[in-house]
């Protein structure tokens, strides 16, 4: 469990620092995704049980222990907005790169002050 | 139709109005498309104004699916219509109403596109003010986040459109991941997502880490939503390029909803086992700071509504200020606050939207004397601009007067000051500004291409000039500027705003509502008296400074020098803004640990 709680730490500054540092649009997107996965792994943490089997009902007995089934479902809607963010970042990204001719975001300035 | 079924239905109207628009919209004509648009909206805001009145006797709560709670036990997702969430409800539908009546002449070719995301925006908004459980109130964030983030780069052939969307859009992410491990925490401590089912389970025990860490990480998102210091870097960018109508809708509604999102879950989960001094500081810290660096800033911009997005940014701060006073006639001052604050900022924006339309450019010195033409938009500007400044007898007015009275009971005059400040500054910047463009006066300043080529060139939305401003537009900016100075008028909408403040702070009423369908009606809080001396003081203070700060910045002296580097931290870099957003998020994380007991 305590792992698993450092290892969605590290991921989320870890990605965080990828896009803050980042030289390149796709790369800054990839990160953000690094960000996002440490949800994913505190959220699984979370319902983990040990010895326990995937909450499918059909093919298990009565009784059985299985592991929380309302994380994973979080986990499945995350992963769902986690795909409709990068599509539109990446949407975004190409759209820079066709009329800026760049993907560096430090190269994008018309905004300051 | 009973008023718990009207909640799903506020929510799923404007999504399924939205997939018609999107699948059928190249097919019709424009003038159904703006018809189905506009009726929508407006749907919703009957609905919702009939669903205040009904929460009035108690909250409405609806249960998806039938899953009710028993004993007390809940696992469903429920949607809870309190009257602080309905009138939430009612205010983004009627500035969707109003922004959607614009943008029937501000676009040219649409093809109901812009309709359907304006849509699903106003659904994630109401999605997220209902919202009963937290996971719930992600998703709709969410929601609202993504059409915004289309919203903004809605001009995709504009560099600065995608630039600014860019920003908006990883900036907000991250911070609805850290609510999302916030939320996680919750869930890990108390099995529950339901708001009043986490906040009854955590009333039992005292505070420890994990609980202190999960109240900063989920105020972290809702306040980088909420656009305080340090998280306030994309809401210039993201204001400067999305189009104005848009504006209306993000200045006026959706900012506010981040910090509606502090609060309930300040309020409803974590009151027991944090306490007070938590939130207080939260609010008050990144507050206080968004006052003066929205103040500020606002007094250097003069591209229309860069300008106009600072102040909205030094108004929210106002707002967590007030908000930190936790206490009746703080928080329905606030509300009052916030409602008149939408209706005069989103007039600002229609008229920069119609200066748009009709000249081509948002810049100030692009624009100089050029409005003298435009009686209607001058009047309307004018009278939005001494409103904004919190001028008796404005809305603004009203409710900062209660703010006021509140802290100084509670001894914080220091949000006094900052309400003059911030009073002073955003109104006297927005008085420049007519008096620059409406009236012709003052020093012409010369076009900075250099720093500034965005503000005449950012949002090529309309594909021709318009040769006078369509009544439309007129009229949706002055009926968004009689609401704001009228919102206060009438004592008993005040004393409306006030109860529902004081309801807002009842975690236990709320949790008992939710969980055992108790129905407690408004309370009926006294109305305090207006035209205080101190409502005065700070009322005709803030005017003065306004008139002197338009007056300095038409002749073209400000403090530039002075806040220069300041400016300089807005570098408008993405790396320095995500940058930010983590040294906040230590920030607000330190606060936390050090105020909870």
């Amino acid at each position: 469990m305590t792992l698993a709680w450092v290892v969605a730490a590290w991921l989320f500054v870890v990605g965080g620092y990828g896009v803050a540092t980042s030289r390149d649009l796709v790369h800054a997107v990839v990160c953000l995704q690094v960000c996002q996965s440490s949800t994913y792994v505190l959220l699984l943490s979370i319902g983990f049980r040990a010895h326990a089997t995937a909450p499918v009902f059909g093919d298990v007995p009565p009784g059985t222990a299985v592991v929380d089934p309302v994380v994973q479902a979080l986990v499945f809607t995350d992963v769902v907005v986690a795909a409709t963010v990068t599509a539109l970042l990446l949407a975004v990204a190409l759209q820079v790169r066709k009329s800026a001719g760049t993907r560096n975001p430090d190269e994008l300035s018309e905004l300051q002050g | 139709m009973s008023a718990p079924d009207a909640l799903p239905l506020l929510v799923a109207g404007p999504l399924l109005l939205a997939a018609l628009l999107t699948a059928a919209g190249r097919w019709l004509p424009r003038a159904v498309v703006d018809a189905v648009a506009v009726a929508g909206a407006a749907t919703v805001l009957g609905v919702s104004c009939w669903l205040c009145l009904r929460a009035a006797d108690g909250a409405v709560v609806s249960w998806q699916g039938g899953w009710s709670p028993h004993d007390g036990v809940t696992i469903g997702v429920g949607l809870v219509a309190d009257p602080a969430a309905a009138g939430l409800v009612a205010l983004v539908a009627a500035l969707a109403t109003a922004a959607l009546v614009f943008s029937i002449r501000y676009f040219e070719e649409v093809e109901g596109l812009f309709h359907a995301l304006v849509l699903l925006f106003v659904a994630g908004m109401v999605g997220f003010a209902l919202a009963g459980d937290l996971f719930t109130m992600f998703v709709f964030f969410e929601l609202m986040s993504v059409a915004a983030f289309a919203l903004t780069g809605y001009k995709i052939e504009e560099l600065s459109s995608l630039h600014g969307a860019l920003t908006f859009a990883v900036v907000n992410s991250i911070g609805a991941y850290t609510t999302l491990l916030g939320i996680g925490l919750v869930y890990a401590r108390t099995g529950a997502l339901n708001l009043a089912q986490a906040g009854q389970e955590l009333s039992g025990r005292p505070a420890d880490a994990l609980v202190v860490a999960a109240f900063a990480l989920v105020c972290t998102g809702w306040l980088v939503k909420a656009a305080v210091v340090p998280f306030h870097f994309w809401m210039a960018d993201a204001h400067a390029v999305a189009p104005s109508p848009v504006c209306v809708l993000f200045s006026g509604a959706m900012v506010e909803l981040g910090l509606y999102g502090v609060l309930r879950v300040g309020v409803v989960v974590f009151d027991a086992p944090l306490g007070e001094p938590p939130l207080k500081a939260l609010l008050l810290v990144t507050g206080g700071a968004a006052c003066v660096v929205g103040a500020v800033m606002c007094t250097r911009q003069e591209h229309l509504k860069r300008m106009l997005a600072f102040s909205t940014v030094a108004h929210t701060g106002f707002v967590a200020c007030a908000l930190a006073g936790v206490d009746t006639d703080a928080v329905g001052g606030a509300a009052l606050y916030v409602v008149a604050h939408a209706a005069v900022k989103g007039a600002l924006f229609l008229t920069a939207g119609a200066l748009r339309s009709r000249f081509d450019t948002v810049s100030e010195p692009d624009l100089f004397g050029v409005g003298r033409s435009e009686r209607t938009l001058a009047v309307v500007w004018l009278v939005a601009a001494v409103g904004l400044a919190a001028v008796p007898p404005a809305g603004l007015w009203f409710g900062k007067d209660y703010i006021d009275e509140a802290h100084v009971h509670a001894g914080t005059w220091e949000v006094v000051v900052l309400g003059v400040l911030v009073s002073a500054l955003t109104g006297g910047a927005a008085l420049r500004v007519w008096i620059r463009v409406f009236l012709g006066r003052g020093t012409p300043t010369a076009s900075q291409s250099g720093s500034e080529p965005a503000a005449s060139d950012a949002e090529e939305e309309t594909t021709e000039q318009l040769t006078r401003t369509p009544w439309v537009m007129k009229g949706s900016a002055l009926a968004l500027v009689v609401v704001g100075w009228g919102a206060g008028a009438v004592p008993v909408v005040r004393r409306a705003f006030l109860a529902a403040g004081e309801q807002l702070l009842h975690g236990d009423e709320y949790r008992a509502a939710v969980l055992h369908g108790s129905t407690s009606p408004l309370p009926n809080v006294p109305l305090p008296p207006s035209l205080t001396a101190l409502g005065l003081a700070s009322g005709l203070t803030a005017a003065a400074g306004m008139v002197v700060v338009a007056l300095l910045g038409a002749r073209g002296t400000g403090l530039p020098r002075l806040v220069a580097p300041l400016a300089r931290l807005h570098s408008g870099r993405l790396g320095d803004d995500v940058a930010w957003l983590f040294l906040g998020i230590a920030l607000l994380g330190g606060m936390v640990a050090l105020t909870a007991s």
